[in-house]
This record gives structure tokens, C-alpha cells and sequence, in this order.
């Protein structure tokens, strides 16, 4: 006779919660609690629901996956370890110790630059050697820019302020932040799919486009000098700001991962690594997963562009050409997912197809700035 | 089909739209001009073939909803309990278990795993005895597909909604026509006119503070039609606001609204991102421009180098003119600007600051000519000193050509002006050589008249043609080994004058002399610079913006779209539908308990075939395993 007694009953979230999780939530909910406190007579509604929502937001999500709650808390003591280093005088980038050498968000990007590169040699480097070791100090470097990035965004917008509280603004408002917000958002996108299929072989190939985005800070900061810190136009002035744009670089970022992973998968199809990277199965399955994520976000992004859009130009949707770019990615992927749903396509052909996608998202997130005018025509080039 | 929407719209970006057909013209040339028009290139979005292609895609979705919907229905409620057990052996996911335990318990087990487990199931006995859970998990993915597709529908539903298809229509019936010629609002006559009964529009308005109106005007390809309101607007205030950078901070218009249906007037504030809807008609800033700021002039005759009597006055965007006959120049009042930000620091590091109001004006002569000025009405600090500036260029693709008038010790442009009218002169001018010559007497009174003489007839030549003649006069008299001693002499003796000529003045308003100094000499120096710039200046006119009353116009967007609350329908059923189809994965389950072999038949299968399916399928496998053993 069986004694043994099983219980497979699938659990709520909370149900599998520790103490830490607990804590880790009830840390968010004080700081957003703090800030109510303080500056609640500077934020409108909307403002109030995304602070909260952010703290729910990234409560759930730490909660999902463990490794982000240690980032948002490393994020948040950084950043304010910083800020009090400030003394609330920007002059203080340059004198303090730690804000000029680490964390003023000048040097904090600098070093997300550095490690995105290191990162990118070592993943590569643990390839060749199928080192699991190196991969995982590869994962690690990755994990240490995406902290030293948000950081860097972080003290950066409390830097805004500093220049006067009227220019302060969230910093996802010009070129030169957005390529940031990019990194940051590729690489975290990245970073779950690795700790969900320990793909850690897809890494080198991932931080190729991260790293491209590395070159263009690097080149806009040295070359352009664009890196200064500008008050928002009267267009931008708008909460609406603070979800579309991260919601639209989620959606790029996806696009993007996806699109190296491609890269991968002919590689592999072809026989070229094929012995070190993951199955094809894997590299497909991850591949269908980015451009679903992506394509999901990206609806949401261009929705909540169009809802702005009625409230600063008069009409939820104007032809202006990032907008019609924009659906022109979305009926792109679009028609990839219709082919692998409906016609049941699957292999080179959809791996080619993202590769193309993202020759079309960069086109509508760079090139559209770049030739063509339009209503959308901050961050020009 | 959505590539070719992709295409038509890439078109779309790629030429600008809605441009004045005159630049099409100019870059295309008047053939493909033409051609591109007949495609309505200019205007793909409200093309005909555009709308089109949209159609066939609202058609094409619609139709694929009505043949699907039925099917994704049934699958969503069928719990596929009839599935036979040869079926089920030739699925890909598959196992079977033998078991000891009688069938009713082993039943009980598996049905509360199933539940544990999120699936709701159905038991289905089969003639044979055998008993069969047929258990399914996450349909509603099915509900996903039928938003998702459904939302397309209601988005292009609400964008037609808004779009112009009626006066497309009622423009192709030939009932609307659109108007192209610049004529008041009160002549454009009823066939370019659109009803307050209109259900969507897009439309602008300017105006400027203080003044009311009750209709605005939707642009069309190159010509536009006349929108009539159900209300009237007013501008009472508009207000810019800049950042200490000098780049705009916000634009703010106060507006009232007056209706026969109000009982008072309604007054609101509207601000970029901050509308006002009201009758379903949204009114929002959109941009400024002067709405006919008053500008008093003073004018120096410069050829007759004095100061035309009384003030000129000028109205932005208005005409006016000056002087009489064959001499007379329309005068175009272009622009006003009171606040200008510029960065004047030498090496452009300092801070940008206000430089106080400029304006733009054109001189035309009779032949149609026009030079372009832009003037500032306070003296500029540049390199430490202080002008007064004045730009001047023939064609708008230049840029402007400063001339510098220094400031005097006053700030004022009238030490310069009288400077220089007493050095043009005759009478002062030898009045200037004699003084000259007495501060280096010689005994010779031939050499002292020799001397008097070609301080007159240097002064004389800068008079007649600045320093471009005296340079030519020196080449002809002057062999070239001597040339460039005679020119530092002319040189010496020119500002020699000027301080002469300086302190004359002052004397004669009874002032003491000038005090020999580094800025004096520059001042002098610029002046002569000045002074011979005036030649190049273009025009015997200098305009010095003396008052101005400032005026502006505030730009107003005002849109009807009936069509935006489908929109957000649309949108909201679609991210509902999209993340339904991604994030809800279908199972079905079917277990076949078969009690006289004692066997239990398992078979697993899922609509979207990936490894998320996989893994489950194994972990259901290795725990049924459990269960049963
Ligand atoms: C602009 C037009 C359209 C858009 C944006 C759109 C969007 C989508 C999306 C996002 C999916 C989900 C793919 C996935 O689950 O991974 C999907 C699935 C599907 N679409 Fe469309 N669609 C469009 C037009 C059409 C048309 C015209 C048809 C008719 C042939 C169609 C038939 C389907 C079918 C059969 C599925 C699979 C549903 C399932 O198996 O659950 N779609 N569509």
C-alpha cells in the first residue's frame, strides 16, 4: 500500500513567498510611502499611480525572478548613497571621491560601458572554451553594468534637479538616454531568458547589439558632446512620457535580442557552433518568446503614443513618420507571427525574417530621426 | 497584404507630406510633379488607393473572424471528451500506467491532481467500462484570437470615423470644392464650407490676443476650407514661458468661450498636453506667432544724415512706405521678437542671456528688390563694448551681415550719428584741419595750408566712399614702395579727425572734451569702422526700434474625432486579445482509466508546440508516475 502522500497542487505566488520576499516588497512600499511623503504636493495623479505601481510592478517582479529584487535593492542603495553624496550641489561630481570616480552618472555610465564590453569578450571567450565558470563571471559582469546603467539613470535624474528644479525630468528624453535605456533593457531581457533556459552560450551574441548601442554612447558623448543634460520642450512635459518610452525600448529591446539570437540559430543550422550552442529547439522557442514579448509591448507603447499623441498634437494618430514607422514594425512582426501561427512556419525563414525586423526597428528608432522629419523630431542627430 | 500597407506607408514617410505643392514642384520638376500628384503622393494617408488597402485589410480581417469565430468558440467550450483510445495512443504525448488500485480511487486521485493542477475536466464512461477525464486548461487563449482580430476591426472603424471620407464624397459628387485663393473668411463662399454639423474635422486657428472669431480652417492638399464653429473663442492672454537656457518652457493661452448656450462665459486656461474639449471639440495650443505687434521707429536719414522728424510706425505683417517717387521703398514689417537668448560671451562659454527684442523688416524698391534687416533695439555687449546691431542680407538663404554702431558714453546711437554727420561735413571739415594743424605748428603758413588742405580732401574722400576709396586713391598717387606709409598716415590723421570732429560737438553742447583713453580711441575706431560699413548697409535708411507694443497670436488646434472612443476600445481589446494569445498557454488532458487491464492512458496536447509544452508534459508524466505507483 502507497503511505506516501503527494501534494503537486499548484501554488499562488504568495503561497511560495519567504520572509526575504516579504521584506524585499514591504523595503519598496516604505520608499514609495517616503516619497509620497515628501513630494507628494509636486505630483499629479498619474505620477502618484505610477509610483505605486511601480513599487507593486517591481514587487511581483522581484518576486518572479529573485534575481531582479537584489538588483532593484543594489539599484536603490547605490543611487541614494550617491545622492547623499551630492549635498545638493552638482559641483560635487566632480570633488567627491566615489561620485567622480564611480557613481556620478557621468562615470556609472562609463563603467556600464566597460562592463557591457568585458562582458561581451568573456561570454564570447567562455564559448570557446565551454567554460560554464567563465560564463557565469560573464553573467556576473552583465549584471554589475546593468547596476552601474540604472545607477548612472538614476543619479543622472537627480542630477536634472540640480540644474534647476524646473529642467528636472525623468532621463529617457533625448538620444543619448534612450541608447542607455536600450543596454539596460536588452540586457535585462537577456539576463531572464538565460536564468530561465541557462543559455549562457547566447550571451556573446546579445551583447554584440548591446555593445553597438555601447558605441553609440560613446561616440554621441566624445563626438557629440550630447550628453548634456536638457530641459524637456513643452511637448515632452507629460507623464504619459514616463510608461511610453520605456514600454516602446522594451519592445526595441526584445526585438533586438531576438533578432541576435536569430543570428545564432543560422549559425547553428549551418553547423558553425553548432556543438556549443544551444539546441535549435532552444534558439527557436527563445526566439518565438523575445519577438511575442516584444510584439506585446510594442502594442501597448504605440497605444499609449497614440493616447499622448490626442493630448499634445491634437489626434491620436497624425502620419507623422515615427508613428508611421512604428506600424510598420508592428504589422512586420505582425506578419511573423502569423506565419509560424497560421501557416505553422518554423527555421531559417523566421530566423531571417527577425534578423530583417531588426534592420526595420532600427530604421524607425535611428533612422527615422535621422532622415525624416516629423512631429517626433527631438533627439535629431 | 500588410506588407503592401507597409509599403504604401513607407511612401508616406519618405516624402513629406502636405507640403506647399510649390516645393514639390521646385524639387521634382513640373512632369513628375504632376505624376505623383495624380498618385496622391503628397497626401498618401487620405489617398484613395491608401484607403483602399485599408479597407481590404477591415474586409479581410473581418472575414477571417467570421470564419473562425465558430471554430475558436467551440474549442474554447469543447472539453474533446470523445476522444477514442486509438486516438489517443498516436499522440505525440503519451504514456500509460499500470495501477493496483481499485478504479473508482485511482479516478478520485487523478480528478483532484487535474483540479491541483488548473484544469477543469469532464467524465466521460465509455460502453466498455473504461471511464475517460477529458481535462482542458487555459482555452480562454482562444477568446484572444477573436479581441485581437476584432480590435483591428473597431481601430480602422473608429479611424474612418475620423478620417474625411465625407467631404472625400461629397468633393467627388462635386458638392465641396476647396478654396485656393488668399481671400478674407467672410468671401469664401459655401461650397468651401463646412457645417457646425460636420462629425470630424481637424482644424486651426490663429489668434491674436484680444480678438474673437468663430471659425478655422482645415488645410486640403493646397488649398483649404472653412470650419464653422458652434461656439466663438477669444484669446485674452497668451504667455510663453522660457527656461534660464532661453529654450521655451511652456506656451499657455487664456481662452473664453462664449455660446448662446452658456450661461456665462467659460474661461480656461489651455497649455501644450492640457486641452479643452468642449461640445466634443477639442481645443489645443499648438503654436504662436505675432498677432500684429505695434513698432515706433526712429529713422536717420543717412544721406541726408539727420533725423526724419517724428516716428515711423510699423505693424508687423503689415506694409508701409518711405520716401517719394522713383525713390520710394515699401517698407514689409516681418517679424518681432522680444526676447532673444544668445550667448555673446567671447568664447561662447558663458551663459546664454536675454538680449532684449529685435525685429525683422524688408526694404523693396519700385523694382521689386528687397534687402532683409533685422535690428535690436538695445545695444549688444560684444567683446566688452557695447553696438548697436543691425543685420542686412539680399536673399533669405544668406546670412545676415552685422554692421556695429558703437554705443556712446550715454548708450546712445547719437554720439555716432553726430560724429559722423560733422565729418561729412565741408564746413566742419576744415573746421577739423584747422584745429589739426595748430597742434603741430610750423613756421611755413604754405606747408600749414598744404597740410589743412589734405586733411580736407582725406576727409572728404572717407565721406564719398569710406575706406575702400581712400585705398584707391593712394594706389593712384602713391608709388607702392610708400604705399603702406602713406595708408598708416591717412590712418593716424583719420581718427586724428574723428576725435576732432567728436570734440567739436561736444564743445558746441557746451560739454567738456573727450578724455584720452583706450575706449575712447576704440569708440573712435569703431566708429569709422561704422562708418565705412554704412556703405555696404544698402539702403539710406537706419531704422532704430525706439517703442513697441507687443502682440501675439496664439495657434489653436481644434479636432472633432467621433471615432477615438472606438479607437480606445479597439486598443483596449487589443493588448486584452494579444497578451490572452501569448501568455495563456491551451492544454488538454485526457486520462483513460481502464479498469480490467488496470491501466491508465495518458495523452497530453497543446495548440502552440514549444518547450514550455514539453517540459510540462514531462513534469505531468513524472508526477502522474508518483501518483500512481
Ligand atoms: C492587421 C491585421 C492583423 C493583426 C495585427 C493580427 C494579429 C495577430 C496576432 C498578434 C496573433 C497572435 C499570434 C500568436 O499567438 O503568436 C494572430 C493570430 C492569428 N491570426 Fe491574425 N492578425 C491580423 C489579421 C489576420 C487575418 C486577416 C487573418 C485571417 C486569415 C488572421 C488570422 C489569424 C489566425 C488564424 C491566428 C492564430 C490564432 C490561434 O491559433 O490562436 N489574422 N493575429
Amino acid at each position: 500500500m502507497n503511505t506516501q502522500t503527494y501534494d503537486f497542487k499548484q501554488k499562488a505566488i504568495w503561497q511560495t513567498l519567504r520572509v526575504q520576499d516579504w521584506l524585499y516588497a514591504l523595503v519598496l512600499m516604505a520608499g514609495a510611502v517616503f516619497a509620497y511623503s515628501r513630494y507628494s504636493q509636486y505630483m499629479d495623479a498619474y505620477e502618484l499611480g505610477f509610483l505605486f505601481g511601480a513599487a507593486a510592478t517591481f514587487s511581483y517582479l522581484g518576486w518572479r525572478w529573485k534575481g531582479l529584487a537584489k538588483l532593484v535593492i543594489g539599484i536603490a542603495v547605490l543611487s541614494l548613497f550617491a545622492i547623499n553624496l551630492y549635498h545638493g550641489s552638482q559641483a560635487r561630481a566632480g570633488e567627491s571621491f566615489f561620485l567622480k570616480y564611480l557613481i556620478s552618472s557621468q562615470s556609472a555610465v562609463m563603467w556600464m560601458n566597460v562592463l557591457f564590453i568585458l562582458a561581451m569578450l568573456t561570454y564570447w571567450f567562455a564559448l570557446f572554451k565551454r567554460s560554464e565558470f567563465i560564463g557565469r563571471v560573464a553573467s556576473a559582469l552583465t549584471w554589475a553594468a546593468v547596476l552601474f546603467g540604472f545607477v548612472g539613470l538614476m543619479v543622472r535624474w537627480y542630477e536634472s534637479y540640480l540644474i534647476a528644479p524646473d529642467v528636472g525630468h525623468i532621463p529617457i528624453s533625448n538620444l543619448y538616454e534612450v541608447f542607455i535605456l536600450f543596454c539596460l533593457i536588452t540586457a535585462l531581457l537577456y539576463l531572464h531568458y538565460e536564468s530561465k533556459f541557462n543559455t549562457k552560450q547566447l550571451g556573446g551574441f546579445v551583447l554584440l547589439i548591446i555593445n553597438a548601442g555601447v558605441g553609440f554612447i560613446l561616440w554621441y558623448r566624445f563626438d557629440r558632446g550630447a550628453d548634456a543634460i536638457q530641459p524637456l520642450v513643452p511637448a515632452l512635459q507629460s507623464y504619459w512620457m514616463k510608461i511610453h518610452v520605456p514600454a516602446n525600448f522594451i519592445g526595441y529591446g526584445s526585438f533586438s535580442l531576438a533578432a541576435m539570437v536569430a543570428a545564432a540559430y543560422l549559425l547553428a543550422k549551418r553547423g558553425i557552433l553548432a556543438t556549443r550552442l544551444p539546441s535549435l529547439d532552444v534558439l527557436d522557442d527563445v526566439m518565438y518568446k523575445a519577438i511575442a514579448v516584444g510584439f506585446a509591448f510594442f502594442t501597448i507603447a504605440t497605444i499609449l503614443g497614440a493616447m499622448w499623441a490626442a493630448e499634445a498634437w491634437g489626434g491620436y494618430w497624425s502620419w507623422d513618420p515615427k508613428e508611421t514607422w512604428a506600424l510598420i514594425v508592428w504589422l512586420n512582426y505582425a506578419a511573423w507571427l502569423h506565419l509560424r501561427m497560421v501557416k505553422g512556419l518554423r527555421g531559417p525563414v523566421l530566423a531571417w525574417w527577425a534578423l530583417v525586423g531588426l534592420i526595420v526597428t532600427t530604421f524607425a528608432f535611428l533612422g527615422v530621426n535621422m532622415f525624416l522629419s516629423g512631429l517626433h523630431s527631438y533627439g535629431e542627430l | 497584404m500588410l506588407s503592401v500597407l507597409g509599403i504604401a506607408s513607407i511612401i508616406g514617410t519618405v516624402l513629406k507630406q502636405n507640403e506647399p505643392y510649390e516645393n514639390y514642384i521646385i524639387k521634382f520638376g513640373q512632369f513628375w510633379f504632376e505624376a505623383f500628384e495624380k498618385l496622391g503622393l503628397y497626401d498618401v494617408y487620405h489617398a484613395a488607393w491608401f484607403l483602399l488597402i485599408l479597407l481590404f485589410l477591415v474586409i479581410s480581417t473581418s472575414l477571417c473572424i467570421y470564419r473562425n469565430t465558430p471554430l475558436m468558440l467551440k474549442e474554447w467550450k469543447t472539453y474533446k471528451e470523445h476522444a477514442a483510445e486509438k486516438s489517443l495512443r498516436a499522440f505525440s504525448h503519451q504514456a500509460s500506467y499500470s495501477v493496483q488500485a481499485p478504479a473508482e480511487q485511482v479516478q478520485t486521485k487523478l480528478a483532484d491532481y487535474l483540479g491541483g493542477q488548473g484544469f477543469t475536466y469532464k467524465l466521460k464512461p465509455q460502453d466498455n467500462g473504461d471511464v475517460l477525464i477529458a481535462a482542458k486548461a487555459g482555452t480562454h487563449q482562444r477568446l484572444g484570437y477573436i479581441f485581437t482580430h476584432a480590435a483591428i476591426v473597431i481601430i480602422c472603424f473608429g479611424g474612418i470615423l475620423d478620417g474625411n471620407l465625407p467631404f472625400k464624397i461629397q468633393e467627388m459628387l462635386g458638392h465641396k470644392k476647396i478654396e485656393v485663393l488668399d481671400i478674407p473668411e467672410s468671401q469664401v463662399p459655401a461650397v468651401s464650407r463646412l457645417s457646425i454639423s460636420n462629425p470630424s474635422f481637424r482644424a486651426n486657428m490663429t489668434l491674436p490676443e484680444g480678438v474673437s472669431d468663430d471659425v478655422a480652417f482645415v488645410r486640403v492638399r493646397d488649398g483649404y476650407l472653412v470650419q464653422e464653429l458652434p461656439f466663438r473663442v477669444a484669446l485674452k492672454d497668451f504667455r510663453i514661458e522660457h527656461y534660464a537656457t532661453g529654450q521655451p518652457k511652456s506656451f499657455e493661452s487664456d481662452i473664453v468661450i462664449t455660446d448662446p448656450e452658456l450661461a456665462a462665459p467659460l474661461e480656461k486656461t489651455i497649455s501644450v498636453n492640457h486641452p479643452l474639449i468642449y461640445k466634443g471639440i477639442a481645443i489645443y495650443q499648438s503654436d504662436f506667432q505675432d498677432g500684429g505687434s505695434e513698432l515706433k521707429f526712429k529713422v536717420w536719414d543717412l544721406a541726408a544724415n539727420k533725423l526724419l522728424s517724428g516716428h515711423i510706425d510699423g505693424v508687423v505683417a503689415k506694409k508701409g512706405t518711405l520716401g517719394t517717387g522713383d525713390q520710394a521703398l515699401a517698407v514689409e514689417f516681418n517679424e518681432f521678437r522680444k526676447f532673444n537668448i544668445m550667448n555673446l560671451s567671447p568664447d561662447g562659454k558663458g551663459k546664454p542671456r536675454n538680449v532684449g527684442p529685435n525685429t525683422t523688416y524688408k526694404l523693396r524698391d519700385q523694382s521689386g528688390q528687397a534687402r532683409e534687416y533685422v535690428t535690436y533695439m538695445q545695444p549688444l555687449k560684444l567683446d566688452g563694448k557695447t553696438y548697436f546691431v543691425s543685420g542686412m542680407r539680399e536673399t533669405v538663404q544668406e546670412d545676415f551681415r552685422y554692421l556695429r554702431i558703437p554705443a556712446d558714453e550715454d548708450f546712445s546711437i547719437d554720439g555716432f550719428m553726430q560724429l559722423r554727420q560733422a565729418m561729412r561735413d565741408p564746413a566742419k571739415q576744415l573746421e577739423i584741419a584747422r584745429h589739426l594743424s595748430k597742434q603741430s605748428p610750423t613756421a611755413d603758413p604754405k606747408l600749414q595750408q598744404q597740410f589743412e588742405q589734405s586733411v580736407q580732401r582725406l576727409l572728404s574722400t572717407f565721406a564719398s566712399g569710406g575706406f575702400t576709396q581712400l585705398s584707391q586713391v593712394i594706389e593712384k598717387a602713391v608709388p607702392e614702395a610708400e604705399r603702406q606709409k602713406a595708408a598708416d598716415t591717412y590712418f593716424k590723421l583719420l581718427n586724428a579727425s574723428a576725435l576732432e570732429a567728436y570734440n567739436l560737438n561736444l564743445a558746441a553742447q557746451g560739454k567738456p572734451a573727450m578724455a584720452l583713453n583706450p575706449q575712447t580711441l576704440a569708440f573712435l575706431q569703431d566708429a569709422l569702422n561704422a562708418m565705412n560699413d554704412l556703405f555696404y548697409y544698402g539702403t539710406p535708411y537706419y531704422f532704430q526700434l525706439d517703442d513697441f507694443k507687443h502682440k501675439e497670436a496664439s495657434g489653436l488646434q481644434l479636432t472633432k474625432s467621433p471615432g477615438q472612443k472606438w479607437v480606445y476600445l479597439g486598443s483596449a481589446l487589443l493588448v486584452l486579445g494579444i497578451f490572452s494569445m501569448f501568455y495563456i498557454r491551451e492544454r488538454r488532458v485526457w486520462l483513460l482509466i481502464k479498469a480490467n487491464t488496470q491501466e491508465v492512458l495518458f495523452a497530453m496536447s497543446s495548440n502552440r508546440k514549444n518547450l514550455d509544452f514539453d517540459q510540462e508534459f514531462d513534469r505531468t508524466q513524472q508526477q502522474l508516475g508518483q501518483l500512481l505507483s
